[in-house]
Parts: structure tokens; C-alpha cells; sequence
């Protein structure tokens, strides 16, 4: 691990100056994503930020229904948090199907959110990747691509976003809350947080540098069903090939893009009447498999006509 | 950098390069080396403890984020003459072979005990329901404590006795 200097914010706004001031700042809360990349040097950080104690991992609910989660509860608070279970199981189901119970014990919310991709290539340093050193090329395209994305890729980078939590978020319209170092909070939605890979793959999200994640809000849970449903290689504790997360009317899928993908084709088929099994072809119209990955649209499609169909019986 | 965290019930004052993992802290600082270093990367669990009463991977977590936290090893957990009752269990099952994973293992039973007992769910939990300690909800919850040598039905049958 490359040498760093560490310091404990004092409070929220104190942690976004550092961060906007300090070269190599990098925020740590869990850390159990971000330490693991540093021992292979994957992530270099100069400077530590520590969040994990400042006043952020509250769970309470909104005045208009909804529900406001801190960016520093950890995943197993959330998955475990009453009022979550019983208006938004498909966050606590998503939540529970992600890594293991010590690891969501450790891991915030927010750095849920900010995960790196698990692209083979990325965490091997002796092989080109965009996304990790920026014009080197992708390694991916012509290598072990079984799990790369079918929405959205470029010649650039073709990793997905391996988030189980962020698939939910996404499927309940939640929007997320920041802190900028000007002082200024904003908000932004789920579905503008996390980039498509374009040219820049090295640039995830929409957020500037310094900008610190607080709160994400949840809106009233959506009338119907929800339900979270993932397929992986092995029963439990492993990263997934493809998740669809179901929220009324909404639906996202996971592993599937460079970020939570969520299924607006799909979802304006299901509003004029076409069945699950029509919607989801729809959604899949617009994918781009790779040889390797070419499997992932049947086991989309039969993911999403199961998540759907079990999801209506739910909310019936 | 100066970090004071309570192992094991008694206070103990570090002075540490921010780099060191809570697990080098216990094992090359404090010398308890009854956590294990297996992966180094919150893979296998063999470095299970439990910080403040909660199970976590000690390897990917650094110790001066420790500062003031309590800390409980496997040396806290019981002694040779006074054993905890999962170690009895453990003993009484033949719950390990090589013995490596099982200091994790055990650390890792008494955080997860406590979850279900706070109502935690698991994939294993069905929609809505309290968690009941069935035979899938101790093999997902102890999915992230990998045991090389596979004495995984002796831990179920284990955890279960000491469950009852």
C-alpha cells in the first residue's frame, strides 16, 4: 500500500474543504472496497478523509412519505431498518444479496454508491484499462468479457457497475443529496449519479472533485409490488451476472451497464399492455452483447418476466 | 499516529503508520495472533472480530479509524479453561480441520447470533418475516467465513446446538 496521510473530518463541511484542497484526497468510510483496491495500488490516495464518524447515518422519515437514509449508515442498518423492510423491501432484499454479512456490516451507503467496477482487467495492474490508467486501452474487448456489459459500452471500457443497493435506488427513484466544497448542497438523481463509460471511463459519476455524498432520499414507496432478484455463479457471496430490481412500475437492471440501468423501454411497453416477456424484448432491443456475454440477454429476459411476474402477485 | 482502542476489555495505546490494518494491529502490534491472515481482502473471514459488539473483516479496516472503538479477538472470547460455548461446540462437532478459519469462524457466530437476535434479514429471510435460525439461514449467514478444509455441515450442526 502507497503511503497516505489520514486525518478524521470534524464535520461535513470541514471533510469537503480538506478534500477540495488537499491533492490525492480520496473520502474513506467502510473502506472495505477502497482499502482492498490500495493494497493492490489500484486506488493511491495521497490523503484520507474519514467520514465514517461524522453526523450522517441516520434513517428517518420524510415528511412526505418518503424516507431519508445517511450516507455513513452502514448496509446491514439499512437492510435491517423496520420502516425499510416494510415500505422498501427491494432495498433490503437488494442490500442482503450484495457481499457478506461482515463486509455490510463495514460499508456505508455512500461508498455502496461509489464502488469500482470488478472488470478482471482493472484490478490486474500489469494490463491496459482505461478505467483504471486513462488511454491505455481496454484489455476487456478482446479478453474475459463473460460478465462486461450489454447496455450502453464503448470501445473504451465495457465494465459494469456491480452494485446490488444502487439497482434498487434506481428502480425506487431515489435521488441522492451532496455537499459541495462551496458550502452548497445539491441533489441529484439516481439516474444522472453514475456516467455511461463514453471516453472517459475513469470518470464514474457526476460528481465534482470534493463533493461529498450525505443522504440519499427515498420518494413514497411506488403503488405495486417490489421485489429484488439476482443470478450469480455461486449461492451467496459472489458478485452477480445480472440483477432486475422491481418497484411498481419501475424496474432496473443490474450488471448489465456501466451503471444501474434502469429499464425505461421496458417500462413504457409494460404502461401500453405488452406482457413481461414483450417489455423486457423491448429493453433488450437496444443491447449490444459481445460473444462472451451473449447469454446474459436470455437470462435478462427470464430474470425480468420473473422479477415482474412475482413482483404483481406482491402487490396484488 | 497515536490510536488508543480497547482489546479484549483492557485499553491499549498505539502509535501506528495509518497504513496498518486493524488485523496487523492485533496480530504484529499486539501480538494476538489468534486472528488469521487469510486473503488480506475480505474474502475469506479467517480475520473475523468484532468491533463494538459488530462482526467485521479486521484486514480491510484500518486501525486508527479504530481510535476508541472496542475491540473483541478470539483471545476474549474464551480461555483453554473456560471455554465459550460456541468453542465447546466447535470442540464437540469436530467443527474445523486445520483449525485456521475457526477463530474467525467463532467471532463470526457470536456477531451473527446477535444479528438474528436483533432481527437482521438475510437472503434466506422471507419477505417481511422474523428470521428463524434454519439450517440456509446459518449457511448464508456464515457465507462470508470460508473453511478450506469444508467441515461447513459440522459448523451448521454447531452453531445449532449452541443456538438451541
Amino acid at each position: 500500500m502507497k503511503a497516505f496521510t489520514y486525518e478524521r473530518a470534524a464535520d461535513a463541511q470541514a471533510a469537503v474543504t480538506s478534500a477540495v484542497s488537499t491533492p490525492g484526497a480520496r473520502f474513506i468510510a467502510g473502506g472495505t472496497n477502497l482499502l482492498d483496491l490500495m493494497k493492490l495500488e489500484i486506488e493511491t490516495p495521497a490523503h484520507l478523509i474519514d467520514v465514517s464518524r461524522l453526523d450522517l447515518a441516520t434513517i428517518e422519515a420524510t415528511a412526505d412519505g418518503g424516507l431519508r437514509i445517511g450516507a455513513a449508515a452502514s448496509n446491514s442498518a439499512v437492510a435491517a431498518d423496520p420502516q425499510v423492510r416494510a415500505r422498501y423491501p427491494v432495498l433490503s432484499e437488494a442490500i442482503v444479496a450484495g457481499g457478506s454479512p461482515q463486509l455490510r456490516n463495514k460499508a456505508s451507503v455512500g461508498g455502496n454508491l461509489l464502488q469500482r467496477t470488478r472488470c478482471a482487467y482493472f484490478y490486474d495492474t500489469t494490463k491496459p484499462c482505461n478505467k483504471r490508467a486513462p488511454g491505455t486501452g481496454c484489455s476487456a474487448l478482446a479478453g474475459l468479457n463473460r460478465n462486461a456489459a450489454i447496455f450502453g459500452a464503448t470501445d473504451h471500457c465495457i465494465a459494469t457497475h456491480t452494485s446490488d443497493m444502487a439497482v434498487a435506488l434506481t428502480a425506487l427513484g431515489a435521488n441522492v443529496e451532496t455537499l459541495m466544497p462551496s458550502g452548497q448542497a445539491r441533489t441529484l438523481s439516481m439516474l444522472v449519479l453514475h456516467r455511461l463509460p463514453g471516453e472517459t471511463p475513469n470518470i464514474e459519476t457526476c460528481l465534482e472533485p470534493g463533493e461529498l455524498i450525505t443522504t440519499v432520499v427515498l420518494p413514497p414507496p411506488p403503488p405495486g409490488g417490489q421485489i429484488y432478484r439476482k443470478v450469480r455463479d455461486r449461492a451467496s457471496y459472489a458478485g452477480g451476472l445480472a440483477s432486475v430490481a422491481v418497484a411498481g412500475g419501475r424496474v432496473a437492471l443490474g450488471m448489465v451497464a456501466h451503471k444501474p440501468w434502469r429499464a425505461l423501454a421496458l417500462e413504457a411497453a409494460l404502461v401500453a399492455g405488452a406482457s413481461p416477456a414483450e417489455a423486457i424484448a423491448r429493453e433488450l432491443d437496444g443491447a449490444s452483447p459481445l460473444g462472451r456475454n451473449d447469454f446474459k440477454l436470455p437470462l435478462v429476459a427470464r430474470l425480468s418476466v420473473a422479477a415482474i411476474t412475482e413482483a404483481n402477485g406482491r402487490g396484488a | 499516529m497515536k490510536t488508543t482502542i480497547n482489546v479484549n476489555g483492557a485499553a491499549r495505546s498505539l502509535d501506528l503508520d495509518p497504513r496498518t490494518t486493524l488485523l496487523d494491529a492485533l496480530r504484529e502490534h499486539l501480538k494476538l495472533t489468534g486472528s488469521k491472515k487469510g486473503c488480506d481482502h475480505g474474502q475469506c473471514g479467517a480475520c473475523t472480530v468484532l468491533v463494538n459488539g459488530v462482526r467485521i473483516n479486521s484486514c480491510l479496516s484500518l486501525a486508527v479509524m479504530h481510535d476508541g472503538d472496542a475491540v473483541t479477538t478470539i483471545e476474549g472470547v474464551g480461555t483453554p479453561e473456560h471455554l465459550h460455548p460456541i468453542q465447546t461446540a466447535f470442540l464437540t462437532h469436530d467443527a474445523y480441520q486445520c483449525g485456521y478459519c475457526t477463530p474467525g469462524q467463532i467471532c463470526s457466530t457470536i456477531g451473527m447470533l446477535s444479528e438474528l437476535a436483533a432481527g437482521t434479514p438475510s437472503q434466506e429471510t422471507p419477505p417481511g418475516a422474523t428470521p428463524v435460525l434454519s439450517d440456509a439461514e446459518i449457511r448464508e449467514r456464515m457465507s462470508g467465513n470460508i473453511c478450506r478444509c469444508s467441515a461447513y455441515p459440522q459448523i451448521v450442526a454447531a452453531i445449532k446446538e449452541v443456538a438451541a
